[in-house]
Protein backbone atom coordinates (compact mmCIF):
# COMPACT_ATOMS: atom_id res chain seq x y z
CA UNK A 1 0.00 0.00 0.00
CA UNK A 2 1.41 3.44 -0.88
CA UNK A 3 1.07 5.70 2.40
CA UNK A 4 3.61 7.73 3.70
CA UNK A 5 4.32 7.30 7.27
CA UNK A 6 2.96 10.43 8.47
CA UNK A 7 -0.59 9.44 7.01
CA UNK A 8 -3.35 8.48 9.69
CA UNK A 9 -5.86 7.79 7.46
CA UNK A 10 -4.82 6.91 3.43
CA UNK A 11 -7.91 5.65 1.42
CA UNK A 12 -6.93 4.41 -2.42
CA UNK A 13 -10.16 4.61 -4.86
CA UNK A 14 -12.75 3.28 -1.82
CA UNK A 15 -15.34 1.99 -2.73
CA UNK A 16 -19.01 0.41 -0.80
CA UNK A 17 -21.85 -0.67 -2.26
CA UNK A 18 -24.80 -1.21 0.14
CA UNK A 19 -26.88 -4.48 -0.98
CA UNK A 20 -30.78 -3.24 -0.24
CA UNK A 21 -33.80 -4.84 -1.78
CA UNK A 22 -33.95 -2.30 -3.74
CA UNK A 23 -31.14 -3.37 -5.58
CA UNK A 24 -27.47 -2.07 -5.16
CA UNK A 25 -26.28 1.59 -3.77
CA UNK A 26 -23.35 2.44 -4.08
CA UNK A 27 -22.56 4.88 -0.86
CA UNK A 28 -18.71 5.27 -1.94
CA UNK A 29 -17.43 5.31 -4.95
CA UNK A 30 -13.45 6.01 -6.01
CA UNK A 31 -12.83 7.71 -2.83
CA UNK A 32 -9.06 8.71 -2.24
CA UNK A 33 -7.73 10.96 1.05
CA UNK A 34 -4.86 11.01 3.14
CA UNK A 35 -5.26 12.36 6.37
CA UNK A 36 -2.22 13.63 7.70
CA UNK A 37 -1.46 13.66 11.41
CA UNK A 38 -2.50 16.48 12.93
CA UNK A 39 -5.22 17.50 10.88
CA UNK A 40 -8.66 18.67 11.51
CA UNK A 41 -10.56 17.55 8.42
CA UNK A 42 -14.11 18.00 7.87
CA UNK A 43 -16.49 15.57 5.33
CA UNK A 44 -19.43 18.03 4.48
CA UNK A 45 -22.09 17.40 1.67
CA UNK A 46 -25.29 16.68 1.26
CA UNK A 47 -27.33 13.44 2.88
CA UNK A 48 -26.46 10.52 1.09
CA UNK A 49 -23.10 11.54 -0.12
CA UNK A 50 -21.58 8.92 2.19
CA UNK A 51 -19.42 11.29 4.20
CA UNK A 52 -20.55 9.12 7.17
CA UNK A 53 -20.17 6.14 5.69
CA UNK A 54 -16.56 7.06 5.26
CA UNK A 55 -16.84 7.63 8.84
CA UNK A 56 -17.36 4.01 9.51
CA UNK A 57 -15.50 2.77 7.24
CA UNK A 58 -12.51 4.17 9.14
CA UNK A 59 -13.68 3.12 12.13
CA UNK A 60 -14.51 -0.26 10.96
CA UNK A 61 -18.23 -0.29 11.58
CA UNK A 62 -18.74 -1.02 7.85
CA UNK A 63 -16.55 -2.91 5.65
CA UNK A 64 -15.89 -1.22 2.02
CA UNK A 65 -16.38 -3.59 -0.85
CA UNK A 66 -13.44 -2.32 -2.93
CA UNK A 67 -10.59 -0.49 -3.31
CA UNK A 68 -8.01 -0.23 -0.18
CA UNK A 69 -7.56 2.26 3.64
CA UNK A 70 -5.07 2.09 5.99
CA UNK A 71 -5.58 3.59 9.30
CA UNK A 72 -2.22 4.21 11.22
CA UNK A 73 -0.77 2.07 8.76
CA UNK A 74 -3.00 -0.76 9.44
CA UNK A 75 -6.19 -1.83 7.96
CA UNK A 76 -9.80 -0.62 9.94
CA UNK A 77 -9.60 -3.59 11.81
CA UNK A 78 -6.75 -4.25 13.29
CA UNK A 79 -6.67 -0.04 13.96
CA UNK A 80 -9.58 -0.94 16.08
CA UNK A 81 -7.90 -3.60 18.05
CA UNK A 82 -5.49 -1.64 18.77
CA UNK A 83 -8.03 1.27 20.09
CA UNK A 84 -6.79 3.81 17.68
CA UNK A 85 -9.57 5.79 17.40
CA UNK A 86 -12.21 7.74 19.73
CA UNK A 87 -15.84 8.25 18.11
CA UNK A 88 -18.36 10.49 19.15
CA UNK A 89 -21.84 9.65 17.40
CA UNK A 90 -24.48 11.88 16.31
CA UNK A 91 -26.66 11.21 19.55
CA UNK A 92 -24.27 10.92 23.15
CA UNK A 93 -25.56 7.94 23.42
CA UNK A 94 -24.22 8.02 27.19
CA UNK A 95 -25.76 4.86 29.25
CA UNK A 96 -28.18 6.28 31.33
CA UNK A 97 -27.59 3.77 34.22
CA UNK A 98 -24.15 5.50 34.55
CA UNK A 99 -22.84 8.82 35.41
CA UNK A 100 -21.16 11.41 33.86
CA UNK A 101 -18.25 9.92 35.22
CA UNK A 102 -19.17 6.39 35.03
CA UNK A 103 -20.05 6.68 31.33
CA UNK A 104 -16.50 8.51 30.61
CA UNK A 105 -14.52 5.76 32.69
CA UNK A 106 -16.83 3.04 30.49
CA UNK A 107 -13.92 2.84 27.94
CA UNK A 108 -11.46 2.78 30.56
CA UNK A 109 -13.00 0.08 32.39
CA UNK A 110 -13.26 -2.14 29.13
CA UNK A 111 -9.31 -1.78 27.71
CA UNK A 112 -7.97 -2.04 31.52
CA UNK A 113 -7.30 0.66 32.90
CA UNK A 114 -6.61 0.89 37.06
CA UNK A 115 -9.01 2.15 39.17
CA UNK A 116 -6.31 5.72 39.71
CA UNK A 117 -5.80 5.52 36.07
CA UNK A 118 -9.36 6.22 35.85
CA UNK A 119 -9.82 8.53 38.01
CA UNK A 120 -6.64 10.84 37.16
CA UNK A 121 -8.11 10.45 33.63
CA UNK A 122 -11.71 10.94 34.06
CA UNK A 123 -10.63 14.22 36.14
CA UNK A 124 -8.59 15.63 33.14
CA UNK A 125 -11.12 15.12 30.02
CA UNK A 126 -14.01 16.35 32.14
CA UNK A 127 -12.23 19.55 33.14
CA UNK A 128 -10.78 19.49 29.49
CA UNK A 129 -14.79 19.80 27.81
CA UNK A 130 -15.64 22.31 30.74
CA UNK A 131 -17.44 19.44 33.07
CA UNK A 132 -15.68 19.32 36.07
CA UNK A 133 -18.18 19.57 39.05
CA UNK A 134 -20.85 17.52 36.59
CA UNK A 135 -19.15 13.66 37.25
CA UNK A 136 -21.75 12.67 39.73
CA UNK A 137 -24.68 13.88 37.37
CA UNK A 138 -27.14 11.20 35.90
CA UNK A 139 -26.91 12.11 31.93
CA UNK A 140 -30.78 12.94 32.19
CA UNK A 141 -29.83 16.23 34.38
CA UNK A 142 -27.58 17.44 31.84
CA UNK A 143 -28.50 19.62 28.85
CA UNK A 144 -28.12 18.53 25.27
CA UNK A 145 -25.15 20.36 24.59
CA UNK A 146 -23.47 18.82 28.23
CA UNK A 147 -24.45 15.61 27.01
CA UNK A 148 -23.04 16.00 23.75
CA UNK A 149 -19.68 17.31 26.00
CA UNK A 150 -19.89 13.97 28.20
CA UNK A 151 -19.47 11.79 25.02
CA UNK A 152 -16.60 14.00 23.34
CA UNK A 153 -14.70 13.24 26.95
CA UNK A 154 -15.70 9.85 27.05
CA UNK A 155 -13.80 9.17 23.09
CA UNK A 156 -10.65 11.50 24.54
CA UNK A 157 -10.34 9.79 27.98
CA UNK A 158 -8.25 7.03 26.26
CA UNK A 159 -5.18 7.68 24.09
CA UNK A 160 -6.28 7.39 21.01
CA UNK A 161 -4.90 10.32 18.44
CA UNK A 162 -7.37 10.25 16.40
CA UNK A 163 -11.02 11.43 16.77
CA UNK A 164 -13.60 10.73 14.08
CA UNK A 165 -16.88 12.70 15.06
CA UNK A 166 -20.63 12.30 13.07
CA UNK A 167 -22.17 15.40 13.17
CA UNK A 168 -21.63 15.63 17.03
CA UNK A 169 -23.34 19.11 16.92
CA UNK A 170 -26.03 18.30 14.80
CA UNK A 171 -28.79 18.25 17.14
CA UNK A 172 -27.75 21.53 19.41
CA UNK A 173 -29.17 24.79 18.20
CA UNK A 174 -26.89 27.59 16.57
CA UNK A 175 -25.71 29.12 19.75
CA UNK A 176 -24.78 26.06 21.45
CA UNK A 177 -23.34 25.02 18.73
CA UNK A 178 -20.90 28.32 18.26
CA UNK A 179 -19.54 27.48 21.57
CA UNK A 180 -19.04 24.06 21.50
CA UNK A 181 -17.08 24.99 18.26
CA UNK A 182 -14.68 27.42 19.93
CA UNK A 183 -14.06 24.60 22.65
CA UNK A 184 -13.61 21.70 19.94
CA UNK A 185 -10.61 24.27 18.58
CA UNK A 186 -8.89 24.88 21.61
CA UNK A 187 -9.24 21.15 22.89
CA UNK A 188 -7.95 20.07 19.51
CA UNK A 189 -5.00 22.42 20.23
CA UNK A 190 -3.98 21.21 23.38
CA UNK A 191 -4.76 17.55 22.40
CA UNK A 192 -2.83 17.45 19.15
CA UNK A 193 -5.26 14.80 17.96
CA UNK A 194 -6.28 14.19 14.75
CA UNK A 195 -9.84 14.96 13.84
CA UNK A 196 -12.16 13.41 10.90
CA UNK A 197 -15.28 15.42 11.54
CA UNK A 198 -18.43 15.36 9.77
CA UNK A 199 -21.01 18.32 9.52
CA UNK A 200 -23.82 19.70 7.10
CA UNK A 201 -22.60 23.22 8.16
CA UNK A 202 -20.52 25.26 5.57
CA UNK A 203 -19.56 27.66 8.16
CA UNK A 204 -18.80 25.11 10.89
CA UNK A 205 -16.99 23.24 8.16
CA UNK A 206 -14.80 26.27 7.30
CA UNK A 207 -14.06 27.62 10.77
CA UNK A 208 -12.91 24.31 12.33
CA UNK A 209 -10.89 22.66 9.18
CA UNK A 210 -7.60 22.56 8.17
CA UNK A 211 -8.83 19.99 5.55
CA UNK A 212 -12.53 20.27 3.65
CA UNK A 213 -13.47 17.07 1.82
CA UNK A 214 -16.45 18.36 -0.25
CA UNK A 215 -18.98 14.94 -1.56
CA UNK A 216 -22.02 14.93 -3.42
CA UNK A 217 -23.78 12.09 -3.14
CA UNK A 218 -25.59 8.96 -5.69
CA UNK A 219 -22.75 8.00 -5.84
CA UNK A 220 -21.07 9.32 -2.92
CA UNK A 221 -17.81 10.66 -3.87
CA UNK A 222 -15.32 13.58 -3.21
CA UNK A 223 -15.64 16.36 -5.01
CA UNK A 224 -13.52 18.94 -3.89
CA UNK A 225 -10.65 18.98 -1.34
CA UNK A 226 -10.23 22.36 0.16
CA UNK A 227 -6.69 23.01 1.88
CA UNK A 228 -7.65 26.03 4.24
CA UNK A 229 -5.40 28.96 4.29
CA UNK A 230 -6.58 29.87 7.44
CA UNK A 231 -4.22 30.34 10.64
CA UNK A 232 -5.02 27.07 13.43
CA UNK A 233 -5.29 29.81 16.17
CA UNK A 234 -8.97 30.83 15.08
CA UNK A 235 -10.96 33.54 17.17
CA UNK A 236 -14.84 33.24 16.35
CA UNK A 237 -14.53 36.77 14.59
CA UNK A 238 -12.53 35.20 11.64
CA UNK A 239 -16.01 34.28 10.14
CA UNK A 240 -16.37 37.84 8.76
CA UNK A 241 -12.40 38.21 7.40
CA UNK A 242 -12.67 37.88 3.18
CA UNK A 243 -10.25 34.84 3.48
CA UNK A 244 -12.74 32.99 5.27
CA UNK A 245 -15.91 33.94 3.10
CA UNK A 246 -13.66 32.44 0.01
CA UNK A 247 -13.24 28.94 1.32
CA UNK A 248 -16.58 29.22 2.43
CA UNK A 249 -17.70 30.14 -1.52
CA UNK A 250 -15.56 27.63 -2.88
CA UNK A 251 -17.62 25.03 -0.67
CA UNK A 252 -20.51 26.03 -1.62
CA UNK A 253 -20.04 26.06 -5.51
CA UNK A 254 -18.18 22.46 -4.77
CA UNK A 255 -21.75 21.82 -3.55
CA UNK A 256 -23.58 23.14 -5.96
CA UNK A 257 -21.20 21.10 -8.81
CA UNK A 258 -21.73 17.88 -7.04
CA UNK A 259 -25.41 18.45 -7.04
CA UNK A 260 -26.30 20.04 -10.78
CA UNK A 261 -26.38 16.71 -12.25
CA UNK A 262 -29.73 15.32 -10.91
CA UNK A 263 -31.93 18.72 -11.79
CA UNK B 1 -49.91 20.07 40.40
CA UNK B 2 -52.55 20.24 43.17
CA UNK B 3 -50.29 17.68 46.03
CA UNK B 4 -50.99 14.16 46.57
CA UNK B 5 -53.59 13.40 49.76
CA UNK B 6 -53.34 9.67 50.65
CA UNK B 7 -57.21 9.80 51.46
CA UNK B 8 -58.31 11.28 48.18
CA UNK B 9 -56.12 9.63 45.66
CA UNK B 10 -55.55 6.04 47.23
CA UNK B 11 -58.04 4.93 50.44
CA UNK B 12 -60.72 6.78 48.64
CA UNK B 13 -61.19 4.77 45.46
CA UNK B 14 -60.08 1.49 46.39
CA UNK B 15 -62.30 1.56 49.65
CA UNK B 16 -65.31 2.43 47.52
CA UNK B 17 -64.50 -0.19 45.33
CA UNK B 18 -63.60 -2.61 47.98
CA UNK B 19 -67.53 -1.47 49.15
CA UNK B 20 -69.61 -1.62 45.90
CA UNK B 21 -67.73 -5.91 45.94
CA UNK B 22 -69.08 -6.70 49.32
CA UNK B 23 -72.62 -5.71 48.47
CA UNK B 24 -72.47 -7.49 45.45
CA UNK B 25 -71.58 -10.15 47.32
CA UNK B 26 -74.03 -10.16 50.09
CA UNK B 27 -76.70 -10.09 47.56
CA UNK B 28 -75.40 -12.76 45.39
CA UNK B 29 -75.13 -15.02 48.70
CA UNK B 30 -78.27 -14.11 49.44
CA UNK B 31 -79.78 -15.29 45.80
CA UNK B 32 -77.78 -18.25 45.78
CA UNK B 33 -78.03 -19.62 48.72
CA UNK B 34 -81.91 -18.92 49.09
CA UNK B 35 -83.15 -22.14 47.37
CA UNK B 36 -81.83 -24.64 49.52
CA UNK B 37 -83.79 -22.94 52.71
CA UNK B 38 -86.82 -22.36 50.88
CA UNK B 39 -86.14 -26.05 50.02
CA UNK B 40 -85.88 -27.16 53.89
CA UNK B 41 -88.89 -25.27 54.44
CA UNK B 42 -90.90 -26.69 52.03
CA UNK B 43 -89.67 -30.30 52.97
CA UNK B 44 -90.72 -29.42 56.63
CA UNK B 45 -94.11 -28.79 55.14
CA UNK B 46 -93.73 -24.62 56.23
CA UNK B 47 -93.43 -21.32 55.18
CA UNK B 48 -90.30 -19.08 55.24
CA UNK B 49 -90.43 -15.08 54.97
CA UNK B 50 -88.18 -13.03 53.55
CA UNK B 51 -86.56 -11.67 56.25
CA UNK B 52 -85.71 -15.26 57.69
CA UNK B 53 -84.60 -16.50 54.58
CA UNK B 54 -81.82 -13.52 54.75
CA UNK B 55 -81.02 -14.05 58.13
CA UNK B 56 -80.38 -17.74 57.24
CA UNK B 57 -78.53 -17.18 54.01
CA UNK B 58 -76.20 -15.69 55.81
CA UNK B 59 -74.88 -18.71 58.53
CA UNK B 60 -75.45 -21.52 55.89
CA UNK B 61 -72.77 -24.37 57.20
CA UNK B 62 -72.29 -25.62 53.35
CA UNK B 63 -73.59 -22.35 51.46
CA UNK B 64 -73.22 -22.18 47.94
CA UNK B 65 -71.80 -18.68 48.09
CA UNK B 66 -70.26 -18.20 51.62
CA UNK B 67 -70.98 -14.64 53.12
CA UNK B 68 -68.30 -12.00 53.14
CA UNK B 69 -68.23 -12.05 57.20
CA UNK B 70 -68.33 -15.87 57.51
CA UNK B 71 -65.37 -16.58 54.62
CA UNK B 72 -63.44 -13.19 57.17
CA UNK B 73 -64.12 -15.62 60.36
CA UNK B 74 -62.52 -18.86 58.84
CA UNK B 75 -59.91 -16.99 57.52
CA UNK B 76 -59.37 -15.59 61.34
CA UNK B 77 -60.10 -19.11 62.90
CA UNK B 78 -57.45 -20.54 61.19
CA UNK B 79 -54.60 -18.25 61.13
CA UNK B 80 -55.15 -16.32 64.29
CA UNK B 81 -56.67 -19.23 66.61
CA UNK B 82 -54.38 -22.54 65.41
CA UNK B 83 -50.75 -23.48 66.02
CA UNK B 84 -48.55 -22.58 63.19
CA UNK B 85 -48.00 -26.55 63.27
CA UNK B 86 -51.24 -27.60 63.19
CA UNK B 87 -52.35 -29.02 60.02
CA UNK B 88 -55.81 -26.85 60.23
CA UNK B 89 -53.62 -23.81 60.35
CA UNK B 90 -53.99 -22.05 57.19
CA UNK B 91 -50.66 -20.21 57.92
CA UNK B 92 -48.83 -23.92 57.97
CA UNK B 93 -50.82 -24.60 54.36
CA UNK B 94 -49.83 -21.21 52.76
CA UNK B 95 -46.30 -21.88 53.59
CA UNK B 96 -45.78 -25.26 52.28
CA UNK B 97 -47.35 -23.78 49.10
CA UNK B 98 -45.09 -21.06 49.14
CA UNK B 99 -42.06 -22.87 49.91
CA UNK B 100 -42.71 -24.56 46.32
CA UNK B 101 -43.33 -21.52 44.61
CA UNK B 102 -40.35 -19.84 46.05
CA UNK B 103 -38.15 -22.63 45.03
CA UNK B 104 -39.94 -22.93 41.77
CA UNK B 105 -39.57 -19.44 41.05
CA UNK B 106 -36.05 -18.80 41.44
CA UNK B 107 -35.07 -22.25 39.23
CA UNK B 108 -37.69 -20.89 36.65
CA UNK B 109 -36.44 -17.05 36.58
CA UNK B 110 -32.79 -18.80 36.45
CA UNK B 111 -33.43 -20.83 34.11
CA UNK B 112 -35.12 -18.54 32.04
CA UNK B 113 -32.38 -15.34 31.98
CA UNK B 114 -29.81 -18.36 30.80
CA UNK B 115 -31.81 -19.56 27.98
CA UNK B 116 -32.68 -16.06 27.25
CA UNK B 117 -29.04 -15.28 26.89
CA UNK B 118 -28.28 -18.36 24.62
CA UNK B 119 -30.64 -17.20 22.28
CA UNK B 120 -29.68 -13.78 22.18
CA UNK B 121 -25.88 -14.76 21.78
CA UNK B 122 -26.29 -18.11 19.58
CA UNK B 123 -27.49 -18.00 16.09
CA UNK B 124 -28.77 -21.57 16.49
CA UNK B 125 -30.24 -21.86 19.76
CA UNK B 126 -32.30 -18.52 18.96
CA UNK B 127 -33.64 -20.96 15.97
CA UNK B 128 -34.23 -24.36 17.35
CA UNK B 129 -34.86 -23.04 21.06
CA UNK B 130 -37.56 -20.61 21.01
CA UNK B 131 -40.59 -22.73 19.40
CA UNK B 132 -40.26 -25.09 21.64
CA UNK B 133 -40.38 -22.62 24.79
CA UNK B 134 -43.61 -21.28 23.13
CA UNK B 135 -44.70 -24.84 22.71
CA UNK B 136 -44.24 -25.85 26.17
CA UNK B 137 -46.93 -23.45 27.32
CA UNK B 138 -49.80 -24.80 24.54
CA UNK B 139 -50.14 -27.57 27.04
CA UNK B 140 -52.39 -27.30 29.73
CA UNK B 141 -50.34 -27.31 32.69
CA UNK B 142 -53.44 -29.51 34.57
CA UNK B 143 -52.80 -32.51 32.10
CA UNK B 144 -48.76 -32.56 32.63
CA UNK B 145 -48.72 -31.42 36.16
CA UNK B 146 -49.59 -35.19 36.77
CA UNK B 147 -47.54 -36.88 34.98
CA UNK B 148 -44.66 -35.31 36.34
CA UNK B 149 -45.62 -36.07 39.62
CA UNK B 150 -45.63 -39.74 38.71
CA UNK B 151 -42.53 -39.55 37.03
CA UNK B 152 -40.31 -37.96 39.72
CA UNK B 153 -42.07 -40.47 42.29
CA UNK B 154 -41.51 -43.37 40.80
CA UNK B 155 -37.56 -42.53 40.30
CA UNK B 156 -37.28 -41.29 44.25
CA UNK B 157 -38.34 -38.04 44.29
CA UNK B 158 -41.01 -36.55 45.68
CA UNK B 159 -42.82 -33.93 48.41
CA UNK B 160 -41.25 -30.24 47.78
CA UNK B 161 -39.69 -30.43 44.86
CA UNK B 162 -42.03 -32.10 41.68
CA UNK B 163 -44.29 -29.45 42.90
CA UNK B 164 -41.73 -26.85 42.95
CA UNK B 165 -41.27 -28.23 38.86
CA UNK B 166 -44.53 -27.44 37.87
CA UNK B 167 -44.06 -23.78 39.01
CA UNK B 168 -40.70 -23.62 36.89
CA UNK B 169 -42.16 -24.92 34.01
CA UNK B 170 -44.98 -22.04 33.92
CA UNK B 171 -42.06 -19.16 35.78
CA UNK B 172 -39.60 -19.67 32.91
CA UNK B 173 -41.64 -18.50 30.18
CA UNK B 174 -42.42 -14.36 30.25
CA UNK B 175 -38.53 -14.78 31.76
CA UNK B 176 -37.04 -15.98 28.79
CA UNK B 177 -39.17 -14.16 26.85
CA UNK B 178 -38.80 -10.66 28.84
CA UNK B 179 -34.93 -11.32 28.41
CA UNK B 180 -34.93 -11.98 24.93
CA UNK B 181 -36.43 -8.71 24.17
CA UNK B 182 -34.55 -6.79 27.31
CA UNK B 183 -30.90 -8.27 26.25
CA UNK B 184 -31.96 -7.23 22.45
CA UNK B 185 -33.07 -4.05 23.59
CA UNK B 186 -29.68 -1.62 23.38
CA UNK B 187 -30.02 0.53 20.51
CA UNK B 188 -27.26 -0.09 17.41
CA UNK B 189 -25.21 3.76 18.69
CA UNK B 190 -24.77 1.63 21.84
CA UNK B 191 -23.65 -1.54 20.61
CA UNK B 192 -21.62 0.70 18.19
CA UNK B 193 -19.86 1.85 21.01
CA UNK B 194 -18.52 -1.13 22.50
CA UNK B 195 -17.86 -1.78 18.81
CA UNK B 196 -15.23 0.90 18.57
CA UNK B 197 -13.58 -0.37 21.95
CA UNK B 198 -13.09 -3.56 20.78
CA UNK B 199 -14.74 -4.97 24.01
CA UNK B 200 -15.20 -8.61 24.45
CA UNK B 201 -18.87 -10.21 24.31
CA UNK B 202 -18.83 -10.44 27.97
CA UNK B 203 -17.76 -7.24 28.21
CA UNK B 204 -21.00 -6.07 26.09
CA UNK B 205 -23.37 -8.22 27.88
CA UNK B 206 -22.15 -7.55 31.63
CA UNK B 207 -21.92 -3.39 31.15
CA UNK B 208 -24.63 -2.93 28.02
CA UNK B 209 -27.31 -5.51 27.63
CA UNK B 210 -27.70 -6.80 31.33
CA UNK B 211 -28.55 -2.98 32.67
CA UNK B 212 -30.44 -2.62 29.55
CA UNK B 213 -32.47 -5.35 30.46
CA UNK B 214 -33.47 -4.67 34.07
CA UNK B 215 -36.84 -2.83 33.72
CA UNK B 216 -37.71 -6.04 31.22
CA UNK B 217 -36.32 -8.52 34.09
CA UNK B 218 -38.21 -7.48 36.93
CA UNK B 219 -41.59 -7.01 35.00
CA UNK B 220 -41.69 -10.54 33.89
CA UNK B 221 -40.43 -11.49 37.44
CA UNK B 222 -43.76 -10.00 38.52
CA UNK B 223 -45.42 -12.54 36.30
CA UNK B 224 -43.30 -15.17 36.73
CA UNK B 225 -43.98 -14.98 40.38
CA UNK B 226 -47.61 -14.54 40.22
CA UNK B 227 -47.80 -18.00 37.82
CA UNK B 228 -45.50 -19.83 40.35
CA UNK B 229 -48.01 -20.18 43.03
CA UNK B 230 -50.68 -21.27 40.41
CA UNK B 231 -47.78 -23.89 39.53
CA UNK B 232 -47.92 -24.55 43.30
CA UNK B 233 -50.75 -24.74 43.95
CA UNK B 234 -52.22 -26.86 40.76
CA UNK B 235 -49.18 -29.32 41.92
CA UNK B 236 -50.75 -29.85 44.83
CA UNK B 237 -53.66 -31.31 43.83
CA UNK B 238 -52.93 -34.28 42.25
CA UNK B 239 -50.56 -35.30 45.58
CA UNK B 240 -53.40 -36.68 47.18
CA UNK B 241 -53.96 -33.44 48.81
CA UNK B 242 -51.98 -33.91 51.91
CA UNK B 243 -51.10 -30.43 52.71
CA UNK B 244 -50.76 -26.71 51.07
CA UNK B 245 -53.02 -24.44 49.75
CA UNK B 246 -54.29 -26.95 46.76
CA UNK B 247 -54.95 -29.28 49.01
CA UNK B 248 -57.33 -27.15 51.30
CA UNK B 249 -59.35 -26.71 47.74
CA UNK B 250 -59.42 -30.15 47.09
CA UNK B 251 -60.61 -31.32 50.70
CA UNK B 252 -62.65 -28.65 50.77
CA UNK B 253 -64.72 -29.76 47.44
CA UNK B 254 -64.72 -32.79 48.28
CA UNK B 255 -66.50 -32.35 51.75
CA UNK B 256 -68.70 -29.50 50.25
CA UNK B 257 -66.28 -27.11 52.44
CA UNK B 258 -67.40 -23.88 50.66
CA UNK B 259 -66.44 -21.37 53.17
CA UNK B 260 -63.22 -23.68 53.41
CA UNK B 261 -62.46 -23.42 50.32
CA UNK B 262 -63.02 -19.63 49.88
CA UNK B 263 -61.03 -18.90 52.64
CA UNK B 264 -57.93 -20.94 50.93
CA UNK B 265 -58.51 -18.94 47.54
CA UNK B 266 -58.59 -15.51 49.40
CA UNK B 267 -55.03 -16.45 51.21
CA UNK B 268 -53.62 -17.33 47.23
CA UNK B 269 -54.48 -14.57 46.70
CA UNK B 270 -52.75 -12.23 49.63
CA UNK B 271 -49.91 -14.04 49.02
CA UNK B 272 -49.93 -13.68 45.37
CA UNK B 273 -50.53 -9.69 45.90
CA UNK B 274 -47.85 -9.96 48.08
CA UNK B 275 -45.03 -11.79 46.12
CA UNK B 276 -46.00 -9.16 43.27
CA UNK B 277 -45.78 -6.17 45.45
CA UNK B 278 -42.65 -7.33 46.46
CA UNK B 279 -40.46 -8.21 43.51
CA UNK B 280 -42.43 -4.76 42.62
CA UNK B 281 -40.30 -2.86 45.62
CA UNK B 282 -37.07 -4.41 44.24
CA UNK B 283 -37.55 -3.35 41.05
CA UNK B 284 -38.09 -0.01 42.19
CA UNK B 285 -35.38 -0.21 44.54
CA UNK B 286 -32.58 -1.16 41.88
CA UNK B 287 -33.94 1.58 39.11
CA UNK B 288 -33.10 4.62 41.75
CA UNK B 289 -30.10 2.65 41.81
CA UNK B 290 -29.46 2.83 38.06
CA UNK B 291 -30.21 7.09 38.53
CA UNK B 292 -33.55 6.45 36.95
CA UNK B 293 -35.81 9.78 37.39
CA UNK B 294 -37.80 10.16 41.16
Amino acid sequence: MTSNSASVVSARDLGLTFQTSDGPVNALTGVNLDVAKGDFVSFIGPSGCGKTTFLRVIADLEKPTSGAIAVNGMTPEEARRHRAYGYVFQAAALYPWRTIEKNIALPLEIMGYSKAERKARIERTLELVNLSGFGKKYPWQLSGGMQQRASIARALAFDADLLLMDEPFGALDEIVRDHLNEQLLKLWARTNKTICFVTHSIPEAVYLSTKIVVMSPRPGRVTDIIESTLPRERPLGIRETPEFLEIAHRVREGLRAGHSYDE
Amino acid sequence: MREESFFRDKLLPISTVVLILIAIWYVAAIFLNAPFERDTAARAGSEIGFSEIVRNTMAQERPVLPAPHQVVAEIWDTTVNKAITSKRSLIYHAWITLSATLVGFGIGAALGVLLAVGIVHNRAMDRSLMPWVIASQTIPILAIAPMIIVVLNAVGIAGLLPKALISTYLSFFPVVVGMVKGLRSPETIQLDLMHTYNASSAQTFWKLRWPSSMPYLFTSLKVAVAISLVGAIVGELPTGAVAGLGARLLAGSYYGQTVQIWAALFMAAALAAVLVMIVGLAHTAVLKRMGAKA
